[in-house]
């Protein structure tokens, strides 16, 4: 299958990473560990922008920069250094952001997605470092706001800036980027990607080779592929009205689901780029066999390993390692169990319930996951039993233990189901007839008695057989 | 050339008021370093290495350890403008 693209969509991303797992913000020693705090306690003089004070690169943001353009396969260029781009808003203390501009640290890289028609590769122009801005939070509703309030804790957080080529297809297609993107961030263990802000959002869209708008202000994956639709069904309405796509920034209102214009005055020339004269340029590229020896295994060749190592099917494979928490969490339950066996249990059953609750991994221990499916093989209970108590875990807590306990779930021996099947069959005379007379939905009817006298914890496959045989007796 | 206007809006961009007059003799004196950057371009520059910084040093860097922070009150010592730990800016669309 080829997919076409009808309306000659052209989607290309703009991705945030900031480096919140480093100790220190991008050029001075403030810690990174704002969160919880209260503003304006982690800044300094170089994050507030105060005359003559100088910033210093922080080494470790370089390594996590050349981490990431590595893992997305780009190359680290020879020599490469800061600009200031000028622009006077409230979040910029200095009145320019430190950002790098023709020299990035990484450019021309790919990464592979699952696409409309298969495998599809998005390049990735560049990667490149920055500083975050500052928070600003208006007083009152943004329209009737009386003034704006100033955080400076995220100033001069390190940023990486991650440019696709414009690639995708489909706002499917920018959602499976992401989300690839964000597992390969996981991976690669540089930033806490559950912070709020960790990952911010711009696109570029345009439709049949026309001037593109680009989207602002989006702040999840499925935030992305909302704007995303909204503005290509925008383009295409007034395409068909005969009017044409302007070359524009909008922001992405989330909770209307709308994009909207944004009047801005400044230009691309208009930020007048120059080369930070605080800071000296960097070659680092000499670094990067070093860099690559620290590099975990990436996803792609996590997947490749957990078919032929756990001989498990390319879709369970992709399921597992589909996030870092889970494919470890796997390999920890393999080690303890017969990895065949605990596949499905993990990646169909578990990923599944836990998808239905929008929970993570860390909501059912190993611990008991190597339990449950203990009891299943050996017998104890049945597979529909086990999967009521992780239900029951993931609902309520509580140990599998107790949980098979009061609820009665330990498997019912043979003898006990064989009784109740002669008493079913005993009880039921209209319904055997009808079965001898050739009515299959009686045995239906007669394994359901079965279950009920047994409250449930026979095993319905087993059921089903013992009625049968005593049927053709 | 630089115009008048370009003398505005690059006055804009610095949050510079250029009143009337002021923007014409702007214009010329504007011009007048522009020609001599003009003149700079005429130099043979073909096997000279580009100058990214004048300090010919590169790699200084520091290790990522936390050092202390400001207090919130040093923070916001220098500004009348502050709210609720914040500092206080005019409204902004």
């Amino acid at each position: 299958m080829v997919y076409h693209n009808p309306d000659g969509v052209m989607i290309g991303l703009e991705i945030h990473v900031q480096l919140n797992k480093l100790n220190t913000k991008m050029f001075c020693g403030c810690s990174t560990k704002y969160h919880d705090d209260e503003p304006n306690t982690h800044v300094c003089p170089v994050c507030l922008g105060l005359p003559g004070s100088l910033p210093v690169i922080n080494e470790r943001a370089v390594e996590s920069a050349m981490k990431i353009g590595l893992a997305l396969n780009c190359d680290i260029v020879p020599q490469t250094q800061f600009h200031r781009k000028n622009y006077f808003y409230p979040d910029l203390p200095k009145g320019f952001q430190t950002t790098q501009y023709d020299f990035p640290i990484a450019s021309e890289g790919k990464v592979v997605i699952e696409g409309e028609d298969g495998e599809h590769v998005i390049g990735i122009t560049r990667a490149h470092m920055e500083e975050d801005p500052g928070r600003l939070v208006h007083i009152g509703s943004i329209d009737k706001s009386k003034g704006t309030m100033i955080d400076y804790n995220r100033s001069g957080m390190a940023l990486i800036e991650i440019v696709s080529e414009p690639d995708m297809r489909s706002p499917k297609e920018a959602r499976r980027f992401l989300d690839k993107l964000r597992n390969i961030i996981d991976y690669l263990d540089v930033c806490d990607t559950t912070l709020e802000g960790a990952m911010r959002f711009d696109a570029n869209v345009s439709i049949g080779g026309g001037s593109r708008a680009e989207v602002k202000n989006i702040s999840s994956h499925k935030g992305a592929e909302r704007a995303l639709l909204f503005e290509i069904v925008r383009q295409k309405n007034l395409l068909r009205r005969g009017g044409t796509v302007v070359q524009e920034t909008r922001h992405f209102d989330e909770a209307r689901g709308v994009t909207i214009s944004l009047r801005t005055k400044e230009q691309e020339h208009d930020y007048r780029y120059f080369p930070e004269p605080d800071l000296v340029p960097m070659r680092v590229a000499d670094r990067t066999a070093k860099v690559v020896e620290t590099l975990p295994e990436l996803p792609d060749a996590k997947r490749e390993r957990f078919t032929k190592e756990y001989g498990m099917a390319d879709m369970h494979a992709k399921a597992l390692t589909s996030e870092i928490r889970i494919a470890d969490y796997y390999e920890e339950v393999a080690a303890k169990v017969d990895a065949k066996i605990c596949t499905p249990w993990v990646a169909d059953v578990l990923k599944g319930e836990l998808n239905y609750r929008d929970l993570t991994i860390e909501s059912y221990t190993v611990d008991d996951m190597v339990e449950i499916i203990g009891m299943v093989t050996q017998d104890k209970i049945t597979e529909k039993s086990a999967v009521e108590v992780i239900r029951t875990i993931l609902d309520s807590g509580g140990s599998a233990g107790d949980i098979v306990k009061e609820k009665g779930l330990i498997k019912v021996e043979d003898d006990v189901v064989s009784t109740a099947v002669a008493e079913v069959i005993r009880e039921n005379e209209a319904a055997v007839v009808d079965y001898r007379g050739g009515k299959e939905q009686s045995l239906n009817f007669l394994v359901g008695q079965v279950m009920k006298k047994t409250r449930g914890r026979a095993d319905a496959r087993e059921a089903r057989e013992m009625v049968l045989e005593s049927l053709n007796k | 050339m630089i115009t008048k206007d370009e003398v505005e809006h690059v006055g804009w961009l610095a949050r510079i008021e250029i009143d009337e007059q002021d923007a014409d003799t702007y214009a010329t004196h504007l011009n007048t370093v522009l020609e001599y950057f003009g003149q700079l371009d005429e130099v043979d520059t073909e096997n000279v290495d580009p100058t990214y910084h004048v300090a010919d040093v590169v790699n200084v860097f520091r290790e990522d350890v936390v050092t202390e922070s400001l207090t919130q009150e040093e923070a916001l010592g220098n500004t009348k403008s502050k709210q609720d730990g914040h500092f206080k800016a005019p409204k902004i669309m």
